[in-house]
């Protein structure tokens, strides 16, 4: 088979995944080429699945609000798999004075950015979430948040780009991108060489090792984070659940387990190995937040736990660009921890700038040239 | 590890008798939707896994496991051999939440 195409995209995570998608539509001729023996075996089938607006930076809304507008609710039908999108709110939940106002801070910001959130007292929390804990004392509400399954929705593109002709290729190592007369154009694996009139990067944490072969740089880093898994349990609540502490987070899933993620606040203190490391610490921590919140839930067994790495951005928002520094090459990576949510409508604009359309939203927030020295 | 196109042809899928078996018992995932997975683009364990919850129950699939993987093998014309298990993951056994949430003697 002929190593030539139109685009090649470089790791079959969501974001990869999903850009291949739009592209075949599109008509393209793709390769997508994936390091890992697994297609999306990065943080895509590793996240908390939450597809939230509320709490999101105002650079980021937008492009969330966008695809909650437009993707989300009817992928399943578009990807001819069922995502298991839910669609029934966030609750981010307070138990403090102080709980309270970190809330009301991130509604107020939401809400000048067009978003439909407001605080809610346990009375209302209550009613709209019947087990909370009585130590709750308000809530901040987004009626359109909601969460899907990464797993499902990370190969639902994968097993749509593929049916529409894209070749994905896995044990594919990215090492070098090269440029032939100033564009990026060559792509040399560890076993094989690709050529394409477009290159998009979407490695995510790994993503700087090959752009250094083209002089660029995102500045991001590594952070662990660390999700579980209970048994099954006959339908409680399907909102997506938060605290202001962020102590921990999650939702019920349409198969009854509850999939649950939290934060230990050693995040950013990891290195990159082969596969991220789940801590002993870190699901126990998840679990004494979840019961302060949810006692609910205490007998309930715990299945599985596991860990994934972010691609930590210096300002926790994505690179989302065609640089010119580097004709030919367009770059999606630092998602921050929420390129799930935004995938959908990421994804799209990475496909209007690999083909040269005007891009759906405004992208001047996620330059690649938006990181200045501080003096 | 090696570059894996799945593009390859693998030939198209057709139904066969036994395809109503239960392959995975704790998540009710029949033989058929597993060789349908793989002609979807489904290469290996973890992604079938992902893709139909087989082998992701209480018992984490130590019933089927073995069992995904011969089908996955013959489907692809491949020997077992080349296929990875998928991986085991902590608790070893389901733990009650309340029990798990008190390690190091914590009691919160
Ligand atoms: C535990 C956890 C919980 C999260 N919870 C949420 C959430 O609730 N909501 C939300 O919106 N987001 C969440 N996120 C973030 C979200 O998972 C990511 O932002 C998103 O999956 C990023 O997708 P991606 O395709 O950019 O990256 P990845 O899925 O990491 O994909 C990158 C791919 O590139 C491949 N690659 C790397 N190097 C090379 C190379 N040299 N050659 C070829 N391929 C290469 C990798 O193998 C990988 O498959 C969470 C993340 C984690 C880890």
């Amino acid at each position: 088979m002929s190593n030539v195409s139109d685009v090649i995209i470089i790791g079959a995570g969501i974001i990869g995944n999903a850009t291949a998608y739009f592209l075949t539509k599109k008509g393209l001729k793709v390769t997508v080429l994936e390091k890992s023996e697994y297609i999306g075996n990065g943080g895509s089938s590793r996240n908390g699945g939450g597809v939230r607006q509320s709490g999101r930076h105002p650079a980021e809304l937008p492009l969330v609000m966008y695809g909650v507008k437009n993707y989300w609710p009817t992928l399943s039908e578009e990807l001819g798999t069922d995502i298991e999108y839910y669609q029934e709110g966030n609750l981010r939940l307070g138990k403090t004075p102080e709980h309270i106002k970190t809330l009301e801070g991130l509604t107020n910001s939401a809400v000048s950015g067009g978003l439909d959130v407001r605080m809610i007292d346990y009375s209302e929390a209550k009613e709209i979430c019947p087990y909370l804990s009585e130590e709750v004392i308000g809530a901040s509400w987004c009626p359109t948040d909601g969460h899907a399954n990464p797993l499902l929705a990370t190969l639902a593109y994968y097993r749509a780009a593929r049916r529409n002709g894209a070749r994905f290729i896995s044990g594919a190592e990215v090492t070098e991108i090269r440029k032939i007369a100033g564009r990026a154009r060559r792509v040399i694996t560890t076993e094989d060489s690709f050529e394409a009139d477009t290159i998009i990067l979407t490695a995510g944490i790994e993503s700087n090792r090959i752009l250094e072969t083209v002089g660029l740089h995102v500045p991001m880093n590594p952070a662990l984070l660390e999700c579980l898994v209970t048994e099954d349990s006959p339908p409680l609540f399907y909102q997506m659940l938060g605290t202001a502490m962020a102590d921990f987070y999650g939702h019920q899933s349409k198969h009854g387990s509850f999939v649950f993620g939290g934060t230990t606040g050693f995040e950013p203190y990891t290195s990159l190995g082969k596969s991220p490391p789940a801590t002993s610490s870190s699901a126990p921590g998840t679990c004494r937040g979840i019961m302060k919140y949810f006692p609910v839930l205490k007998d309930l067994k715990i299945v599985r736990s596991w860990a994934g790495w972010m691609d930590d951005c210096m300002d926790h928002i994505p690179v989302i660009d065609a640089p010119e520094e580097v004709p030919g090459l367009v770059i999606g990576c630092g998602f921050s921890g929420h390129g799930f949510g935004i995938s959908p409508t990421a994804a799209a604009i990475l496909s209007q700038l690999a083909v040269g359309e005007n891009t759906v939203l405004d992208i001047s927030k996620f330059k690649y040239d938006r990181f200045k020295v501080r003096t | 590890m090696s570059a894996n196109d799945r593009s390859r042809d693998i030939g198209a899928f057709s139904a066969a008798p036994d395809d109503d078996m239960i392959v995975c018992r704790c998540e009710e995932v029949t033989k058929g939707e597993i060789r349908r997975a793989i002609y979807d683009g489904m290469f290996n364990v973890r992604e079938v896994r992902r893709f139909l919850r087989c082998g992701m129950g209480l018992c984490q699939g130590q019933t089927c496991a073995k069992l995904v993987k011969a089908i996955i093998a013959r489907e692809l014309g491949i020997s077992q051999g080349e296929l990875e298990d998928a991986a085991g993951r902590a608790p070893a056994r389901p733990i009650e939440m309340r029990i798990f949430a008190s390690e190091r003697g914590r009691d919160e």
